[in-house]
């Protein structure tokens, strides 16, 4: 479990400071999905860097099975945006690259990469340098190389925002493929008011200045995904309609003043 | 000519053709609506820029060759392409003060290399130095930008003072006209290896010496070796007025006799061996460079 104990982040300017992130309290329970929006601005990568140990908090503590967090590692592996995968090296090279790093034997990296490269779908490309596959494939290459080296959180920095609309909804119903199947906690930012309610246990929604969590909702839309229910039938349930809309208003509305 | 004719001729000789109105509306070229010309035109659309680039060169060897043909300048200015030809085989085959060509070019080309060699194993490791670390970049950066503005040949008399005239003075006058760009350019690759592949190494449990091994070496690699083809053709240009001015054995050195026995068909040889040294250098590092990192203009 990562647990964030009245976390907050001030970035110190010349002429003014800023909360970017002020008092946040949160659980990370082990294989729950949880998916953090909000409006540009409100520090949700920023929350995301905190937790992968990429920046430190200015006050509050965060830990993770009790252990507090001090930098980047092995325990929580970060999936960009931008991909970040290494172009020189092949598919199976990037995936095998964590165990490369580890010391692990030629033909343990093997072994792995081929496991994780199945669960991603990738095994036809194994071989394939990475500038010749496509912005799909590359995510879920970055997906299947974070996740080769056993993980204890997957942390997933708006993984899918820069892909088109048909790739995106087939890589959300990957990602809940992957999440059943590998039991990883998740950590997800999104834009998409959609893809979160599809794909969290836990919904948080964050507001901005200083950044701050307004709710935390439990939601069970993806686990009806992985236990066989379509992904038409589910977004376009009532429940699924309603709560999307009421979200997006929860979002438009500035605190206290209704658009 | 009446005065009808001649407008008649300026109208039909301002006017596009035809078929180049349709085709091709932004060369509307002056010519006449024969099929020679229309073929021609054709033709020159589908040539490849290559083809523009050898044509250049064999109207250079035309002019070259008229102006020798008809004697326009002395043979002593300007001798004919065929009497440079001819002095290129005589001097590859028996050679030019004390030297055959063959050893003159290899002389040329060991200083060179052996500069360049030099010269990418401290540059390569001080840039990736300097560009990680905040202290080495405020120590050694200004020292790197106060002597490389500075021309070689200016620094040369100091090197000849301090170590003599013999090979190690011009290895040393190389090594510091190759080291500045590679130094800078390795500098400039560290700084712009993309922050989230380093944190994804960095999260997939790399340690500082990984991290330079596995993701900053091989991403700067690009911005490396064009400093390597930049600082070669620097290296190069820098060897041969070294040797120009204090050499026993080298093309400089013997573009400098001949010029001083006034033998212009040798000068006008080295010279051009000279810019097909460089011309090959630059061809095969740009191909290293695609075999190399082949990633580097698709990401």
């Amino acid at each position: 479990m990562i647990k964030l104990d009245h976390v907050g982040i001030r970035f110190t300017g010349k002429e003014q400071t800023l909360d970017v992130l002020s008092g946040i309290n949160l659980e990370l329970q082990d294989g729950s999905f949880t998916v953090v929006i909000g409006e540009s601005g409100c520090g949700k990568t920023t929350l995301l860097n905190l937790i992968a140990g990429f920046e430190s908090p200015t006050s509050g503590h965060l830990s993770i099975d009790g252990t507090p967090i001090t930098g980047p590692g092995a325990d929580r592996g970060v999936v960009f945006q931008d991909d970040a995968l290494l172009p020189w090296q092949t598919v199976k090279e990037n995936v095998a690259f964590g165990l490369q790093l580890a010391g692990n034997s030629k033909a343990e990296r093997e072994q792995q990469a081929h496991k994780y490269l199945k669960l991603t779908g990738l095994e036809a490309f194994t071989d394939y340098p990475i500038w010749k596959i496509s912005g799909g494939m590359r995510q879920r290459v970055g997906l299947a190389r974070a996740l080769a080296v056993d993980p204890r959180f997957l942390l997933l920095d708006e993984p899918l925002g820069a892909l088109d609309a048909l790739t995106r909804a087939r890589m959300q119903e990957h990602l809940l493929h992957v999440w059943k199947h590998s039991g990883k906690g998740m950590l997800m930012i999104t834009h998409s008011v959609e893809e979160a309610l599809f794909l969290a246990t836990d919904l948080v929604l964050l507001r901005a200045r200083p950044g701050r969590i307004d709710s935390i909702r439990q939601l069970d839309f993806g686990r009806r995904f992985a236990e066989g229910e379509s992904a038409r039938s589910i977004k376009s349930s009532r429940e699924f309609v309603e709560l999307r809309e009421q979200v997006l208003q929860e979002l438009l509305t500035q605190e206290g003043v209704p658009v | 000519m009446s005065e009808q004719a001649r407008e008649f001729a300026l109208n039909e000789f301002f006017k596009a053709p035809q078929h180049l109105q349709q085709s091709d509306q932004t060369s509307a070229t002056p010519a006449s609506v024969t099929p020679a010309l229309h073929n021609f035109h054709q033709w020159r659309d589908h040539l490849p820029d290559r083809a523009y680039s050898l044509l250049t060169f064999a109207l250079l060897l035309v002019i070259w060759y008229a102006i020798s043909a008809f004697k326009v300048a002395p043979e002593l200015f300007l001798p004919s392409p065929a009497a440079v030809l001819r002095k290129f085989i005589s001097v590859a085959d028996e050679g030019f003060v004390d030297a055959s060509l063959l050893a003159h070019t290899a002389t040329s080309i060991a200083r060179v290399l052996v500069a360049l060699i030099l010269a990418t194993v401290t540059a390569v490791p001080i840039g990736i130095f300097i560009g990680l670390n905040r202290y080495a970049r405020a120590t050694i950066d200004p020292l790197i930008d106060f002597y490389r503005p500075i021309p070689p040949l200016a620094y040369l008399p100091l090197i000849v003072i301090w170590f003599g005239i013999g090979e190690t003075s011009k290895v040393i006058l190389i090594y510091l006209a190759v080291f500045a760009p590679i130094s800078i350019s390795t500098v400039q690759g560290v700084r712009r290896v993309d922050q989230s592949r380093i944190r994804a190494s960095l999260s997939l449990g790399a340690n500082r010496w990984q991290l330079i091994r596995y993701v900053i070496l091989p991403s700067a690699l690009p911005d490396v070796l064009t400093g390597i083809r930049i600082g070669l053709g620097v290296g190069w240009s820098t060897l041969v007025a070294a040797e120009l001015i204090a050499a026993t054995r080298g093309l400089g050195f013997m573009i400098q006799s001949a010029a001083q026995f006034l033998v212009t068909d040798v000068v006008v040889m080295g010279i051009i061996v000279i810019a097909l040294i460089a011309f090959i250098f630059e061809w095969g590092l740009r191909r290293l460079q695609k075999i190399l990192v082949p990633w580097d203009e698709k990401t």
